[in-house]
């Protein structure tokens, strides 16, 4: 079984994309916080430590950090191991800018609450369609 | 986003892929920052230089951009890189780095940035006029040209302030609006603020306080534009401050209009508690550095009378522009400060230059804002105080009690 939720949300950068959410509830630096040449976060203690963010949609609610960040993101890009879409709860500009010249989907201002890792997201516009796994539904 | 039917196409893609690339950057900034349009710049100055920050990735981002056909509509500048283009190899940094250093200067050149490789453009021919808006990455140069020269600003990164060379325009929200550049922290002075280094100290102070607010000063008195680049170099360290106003001083300083009547106030009664902040513990001194921000003609004199006649023990290095240091040269300051063993460099910053190559261990400057980034950024540690106790360092190798 699966449910489906729609969220609202604010574009950033435009496009469709889907995949899994890959979730962090503290936010997320990429200059030396993400290997741009494995997509592994590496920040030391960061909930997200040891993960790949290549494919996923990633979910945090800001970036945090260098504004050379936004090359970071770039070069996981150019290496083929970049998030599939990025959803924030609040964008900040090193971030935004690394979507915008990476092309990587961006959105803001979503009820991040609402997802959970493993979740199927899927950006179509301004709405985010949530599809939560069997595995991830708690029975009633 | 209001855009106009030019801003249109070019998003779309008729002027080429690196211009759409530069609105794109530029819309998604503005939808961030809840701009209602874009507004044309004068003028750019782009951070983003020293190849220990950017790395490949940057490095291969501003080729693909310039590949694309991606150039500067407007006058634009290039903050320091890593090393000196010229004395890189005396000053024993690495022929590696230095070729990749190189490769990133060129890409910007490509790209049609002026390779001044200095965060002083206002010095050196890059000076916007007041109400202009402008795109300027480079804390300390937004600071001042938001504040002394009453340009518009917001604090830009790297990628959006080169984005706005190359489509003449940025996001009109922030310091771009009227509403913006009223102060909601009054500063009031309660102590002598007279050498550079107490500029500096106080920057630091109010800095921390303020962090992105806009402070107004009260009884600093004359201020020269050589105290206000230290004064606003620390408050953009320390804290995030792009526009200050000192009463009597700066342009937009009408305090009727300048102080908002909701503002919070801050009394400084002395200095000591920033240069105890910026001070460690370091005796020994292995490096003096002078010129952050890079130095003036004026600076550079002051330099050359103190260190007449006398030899340095300390490595002794003065950053500035390469244009003023051939000006200093062509008044015999730069032969004048060698011949104690000093150096006159140009293009680069000791906060982005690889020192870890070099084995230098401590730092004494006359600095507030190298002071606050040469410990965590080049892992020196820092002493700070007068540029006559910097330049008694370089002479005895001792840090003066």
């Amino acid at each position: 079984m699966s449910a489906e939720t729609h969220l609202s949300a604010r574009v950033v950068n435009a496009g469709p994309a889907a995949g899994p959410a890959l979730i962090s509830q503290e936010p997320l630096g990429f200059l030396g916080g993400v290997d741009p040449d494995t997509g592994v976060v590496i920040e030391t203690g960061h909930p997200l430590e040891g993960q790949s963010v290549a494919g996923s949609v990633l979910v945090f609610p800001t970036g945090k950090g260098s504004t050379v960040g936004s090359y970071t993101l770039y070069r996981l890009a150019r290496n083929g191991l970049a998030p599939a879409a990025i959803v924030n709860a609040e964008a900040d500009p090193v971030v935004a800018v690394g979507a915008v010249i990476s092309d990587i989907p961006m959105v803001d201002q979503v009820d991040l609450s609402r997802i959970q890792t493993g979740d199927r997201v899927e950006i179509r516009d301004d709405v985010l369609i949530v599809s939560s796994t069997a595995a991830n539904t708690a029975p009633p | 986003m209001d855009l106009s039917a030019e801003e249109r196409a070019m998003l779309a893609g008729d002027l080429g892929p690196g211009v759409a690339k530069a609105l794109e950057i530029i819309v998604a900034l503005g939808r961030v920052y809840g701009a209602r349009g874009l507004v044309p710049v004068t003028s750019v100055q782009v951070a983003g230089v020293s190849y220990r920050n950017l790395g490949e990735a940057g490095l291969q981002f501003l080729t693909d951009w310039a590949d694309q056909g991606a150039r500067a509509q407007v006058p634009a500048t290039l903050n320091p890189a890593g090393i000196d283009a010229l004395a890189w190899r005396e000053l024993g940094f690495s022929e590696e780095f230095a070729g990749r250093q190189m490769a990133v200067v060129q890409a910007y050149e490509a790209l049609g940035i002026a390779a001044t490789c200095t965060c002083t453009p206002y010095l050196v021919g890059n000076v916007p006029s007041f109400g202009d808006h402008i795109a300027w990455s480079e804390s300390s140069a937004v600071s001042y040209a938001n504040s002394v020269l009453g340009a518009r600003t917001n604090r830009e990164g790297g990628p959006s302030a080169l984005a706005a060379a190359i489509a003449g325009r940025t996001a009109a929200y922030g310091f771009h609006l009227d509403q913006n550049r009223r102060a909601a922290l009054r500063v009031v002075i309660r102590c002598p603020v007279r050498t550079l280094s107490d500029f500096g100290a106080l920057g630091h102070l109010v800095g921390k306080h303020a962090r992105d607010k806009v402070p107004f000063f009260e009884g600093l008195g004359e201020c020269s534009p050589t105290q206000l680049k230290a004064l606003g170099a620390a408050m953009a360290a320390s804290g995030a401050v792009a526009l200050y106003h000192v009463d009597g001083v700066t342009p937009e300083a009408d305090r009727s209009h300048a102080l908002l009547p909701e503002h919070e106030t801050l009394v400084v009664p002395d200095l000591q508690s920033a240069y105890a902040a910026l001070n460690a513990e370091a005796t020994e001194i292995d490096l003096v550095w002078f010129g952050c921000p890079h130095a003036g003609l004026d600076e550079i004199a002051q330099l050359a009378r103190l260190l007449e006649g006398r030899r340095v023990a300390a490595a002794t290095w003065v950053t500035t522009a390469r244009a003023i240091r051939e000006r200093a040269i062509g008044e015999g300051l730069v032969a004048s400060i060698e011949s104690s063993g000093a150096r006159v460099l140009a293009d680069m910053c000791l906060v982005v230059a690889p020192m870890q190559e070099l084995a230098f261990r401590t730092l004494a400057t006359p600095s507030a804002k190298g002071a606050t980034y040469v410990p965590s950024h080049a892992g020196l540690a820092v002493r700070f105080g007068t540029i006559e106790q910097c330049v008694e360092a370089a002479i005895t190798g001792i840090w003066p009690a």
